[in-house]
Formats: C-alpha cells, sequence, structure tokens
C-alpha cells in the first residue's frame, strides 16, 4: 500500500513527538528520561490528530507526576504539536523491573543505587537486601532508612568508603 | 442481593479510599514531631503513599461510577462531613503515642496487603492497577511498622508496656475489618471486591507472628466496635476533617 501524502504527514507529526518526549527528563532524577524510568507507556496519534501521551504513576503518592505531565505538555507545545492530550493509566502497574539497564547504570553513575530486579520476591517481612554501593562498589552497605528524601529512595550508608547514599527502592 | 449496581460500586470504592485517605491525613499530623528524621521521612513517605492511592481510587471512582451530584475527587474529600465517610474505625484514631502509631500501621497494612493482593484480580482493571502497586507499597509499610514493633516489644521495660498498652486498647476496632456486609458481598459476587474471611486468616498469622516475635501478649476475643464503613464514626473523625478541611469551608473553591 501506497501512504497518502496527509498519511505520511501524520507519520512524521508522530515520529517528531516521540522524538520530542524521548528527551524529557524526570524533575527529580534529571539523569534519567521518562522512557528511561518507564513512566512514558505509549505515543499514539487519534484518529483526529490529537497526539495522545500515556504515563503511569510510579509510586502512589509522587508528587512529580503532575510535574511530569506539566513537562510533557510544555516539551510538545515547544515543538510546536499544539494538538495533544496526556492521559494517566494506572494499569499494569509500574514495577523497576521496568527500569532499563541502561538506565540503572545512569543511576549508578549518578550516585543513586538502583532498584534490585525481581521486585516480586518481598514477602519476607525481616529480611534484608545486599545493596551496593554505588560510590566504590562495595557490598558492605547498612541501612539508616527504609524511606529516605524522595517516595521512590531509601537512605544507606557504606561501611567501606564511608559515604551516605540513597537507594532506589523496589517496588 | 448480588446487585452491584453503580451506587454501590461508588461506595465499595469510596470505602477504600476513604480508609487510605484518613490514615494518610492521620500520618501527615507527625510532620515536625517524629522521635527522630529518619523516622519524620518514613511516617511522611507512608502518608503520601496512602493519600496518592486514596487519590488514584478517588478519581477512578467518579469516572467510572456515575457520581450524582458531579462532584470530583477533592470535593469528596474537602466537602464531605463525617457521616458520609466510610473508612475504617481504626485509622481515625488518634496517633497517640509513637507505639499507638506503630501498632495501628501493623493492623492496618497487615490487612491492606491481603485486599491488595486480592483487588490485583479485580474484573475492573484500572482497580486491578492500583492494587497491584499498593500491594507493594503495604508490603513495605508493614515490613517497616513489623520492625519497630519488634524493637519496642523486645525493648525495654517501658517500650514492651507502651506498645502492649496500644495492642490492647486498640484492638476492639479490629474486627470490622472483616466483616462482610452487603456492599461487600455485592463487590465480591460482582468479581470486584474481597473475601474478607480469608483476609482475616492471613491477617491473624501475620499479626500473631510479628506480636509473638515482639514478645507481645495476642489479645483473647473482645467485643468488637462496628459502624466506620455506614457512616457511624467516633468523636476522633470530625476532630481531623475539621483540620483537613478547614481551608475550603472557610475559602469555598480556593486553588493552590
Amino acid at each position: 500500500m501506497v501512504a497518502t501524502p496527509i498519511q505520511s504527514r501524520a507519520d512524521e507529526l508522530l515520529e517528531r513527538a516521540k522524538a520530542v518526549l524521548d528527551q524529557v527528563c524526570d524533575p527529580e532524577i534529571p539523569v534519567l528520561t521518562i522512557r528511561d524510568i518507564g513512566i512514558l507507556r505509549d505515543v499514539r496519534m487519534d484518529k483526529d490528530g490529537t497526539i495522545e501521551v500515556v504515563i503511569t504513576p510510579t509510586y502512589s503518592g509522587c508528587p512529580a507526576m503532575g510535574m511530569i505531565a506539566i513537562e510533557v505538555e510544555l516539551a510538545l507545545a515547544k515543538a510546536g504539536i499544539d494538538a495533544h492530550r496526556v492521559s494517566l493509566r494506572h494499569s499494569p502497574p509500574w514495577t523497576t523491573d521496568w527500569i532499563s539497564d541502561d538506565a540503572r547504570e545512569k543511576l549508578r553513575a549518578y550516585g543513586i543505587a538502583p532498584p534490585n530486579k525481581g521486585s516480586n520476591s518481598k514477602r519476607a517481612l525481616f529480611s534484608n537486601e545486599v545493596i551496593a554501593c554505588p560510590k566504590c562498589g562495595s557490598g558492605d552497605t547498612e541501612k539508616i532508612s527504609e524511606f529516605g528524601s524522595t517516595a521512590c529512595k531509601a537512605h544507606y550508608r557504606c561501611l567501606s568508603c564511608r559515604e551516605p547514599f540513597d537507594y532506589f527502592k523496589c517496588i | 442481593m448480588g446487585d452491584f449496581d453503580a451506587n454501590t460500586r461508588f461506595e465499595h470504592l469510596l470505602r477504600l479510599a476513604d480508609t487510605n485517605l484518613i490514615l494518610g491525613h492521620r500520618m501527615s499530623e507527625w510532620i515536625g514531631k517524629s522521635p527522630i528524621l529518619e523516622e519524620e521521612l518514613a511516617l511522611t513517605n507512608i502518608g503520601l503513599d496512602l493519600i496518592g492511592q486514596a487519590r488514584a481510587l478517588y478519581e477512578h471512582a467518579v469516572a467510572v461510577s456515575g457520581e450524582q451530584s458531579n462532584r470530583d475527587a477533592d470535593d469528596l474529600v474537602f466537602l464531605r462531613d463525617a457521616p458520609e465517610y466510610k473508612n475504617l474505625l481504626l485509622v481515625e484514631r488518634e496517633n497517640g503515642d509513637f507505639a499507638h502509631t506503630m501498632v495501628r500501621q501493623l493492623f492496618y497494612s497487615a490487612f491492606a496487603v491481603p485486599v491488595w493482593e486480592a483487588l490485583t484480580r479485580s474484573v475492573d482493571t484500572e482497580v486491578a492497577g492500583i492494587a497491584g502497586r499498593a500491594e507493594k507499597e503495604s508490603l513495605y509499610h508493614l515490613r517497616h511498622a513489623s520492625e519497630w514493633i519488634l524493637r519496642m516489644g523486645d525493648g525495654t521495660e517501658e517500650s514492651h508496656r507502651r506498645a502492649q498498652e496500644a495492642v490492647n486498647a486498640l484492638w476492639m476496632y479490629t474486627g470490622e475489618m472483616f466483616d462482610m456486609d452487603d456492599v461487600e458481598t455485592a463487590a465480591l459476587e460482582a468479581g470486584h471486591g474481597v473475601d474478607l474471611t480469608e483476609v482475616h486468616e492471613e491477617w491473624e498469622n501475620t499479626v500473631r507472628e510479628v506480636l509473638t516475635t515482639a514478645t507481645l501478649d495476642y489479645p483473647e476475643d473482645c467485643w468488637m466496635l462496628k459502624g466506620g464503613r455506614t457512616g457511624k464514626h467516633t468523636e476522633h473523625l470530625g476532630h481531623l476533617l475539621s483540620d483537613m478541611q478547614f481551608l475550603q469551608r472557610a475559602y469555598p473553591g480556593q486553588k493552590w
């Protein structure tokens, strides 16, 4: 089938929207894009030519979600794509397993220990995971607090290099 | 029975949302007065999770259940009086001391985990999605509360006494959680609900394990107070609402 000029213009617009959205970063973790982190679920075009961006919340109470929706709209508007809509989807639920390997490495380089993989094995009540220090790589670390500076992080300390660090909570 | 119309569906979602919202608000009352900095972060983060879960449920309830009077999620939170709130009595109890707050959290999280787990199989895929994430968050809260109960119960004479007093004082509010009334039964039959008698068994096992490990006594059966899910509340809820709703009551429609 040969694409009509209208179709190919629509395809071009969609591709451009995707490229723009690939540059949108998480406001709390600026080294990661919202695609890296798994927040950006889908970019598609409606019959009437509106770009629909589907995002999914990470932690239920993450206050950055509102900001992320605004940044998505802003990025599209700046690129001249005015007909757009952001919608929130809860199903399937976001999990840290969706964070790409590449993004995990970026997190580590930024000083945040990436989440362990396998988010579904957390039934043990008094278990302690081994978290490697993002600075020196040592596994000799201790948990300071289950909860840290944002909804997605816990607080740890390295007993080898003595650095305190954030750990991206695994859910 | 088994009539799961739009009103019943709305009611069922409201019960879930209200319980999470009210406990989330209680957590926020610890801001600035937690025992240590790490707990300040923990309690407010738990509150944030709970309020986030509630918000998703309110928005969904408004979207799917044909809310009669055109209220949005904010209206439901800020403009309903106590008898219209359908939260569990347990979560509206005042914070008390830290032992009270943590025992309340243990009792609720040990309930929330199996409830969310069951709701991941809801025929309502949006609720199933919200539940999938909430289950993991609740596990995190449960672990945090369990570790504190262990520290306090198996700690000093003073901490043991306070933890046991909290367990005994809050016990009469736990029975209501497992009550299969008409709304819960209709929701279960329609594939939207949870079998709370099954949840009861898992709850007892979890709570018994934590209390026993913490050298605390598991209370004997006693008379249980009910009413939260049908809007019959203790005096504590009114005071909470007067604080939480003040701004919208004093300045209707005010926005940030």
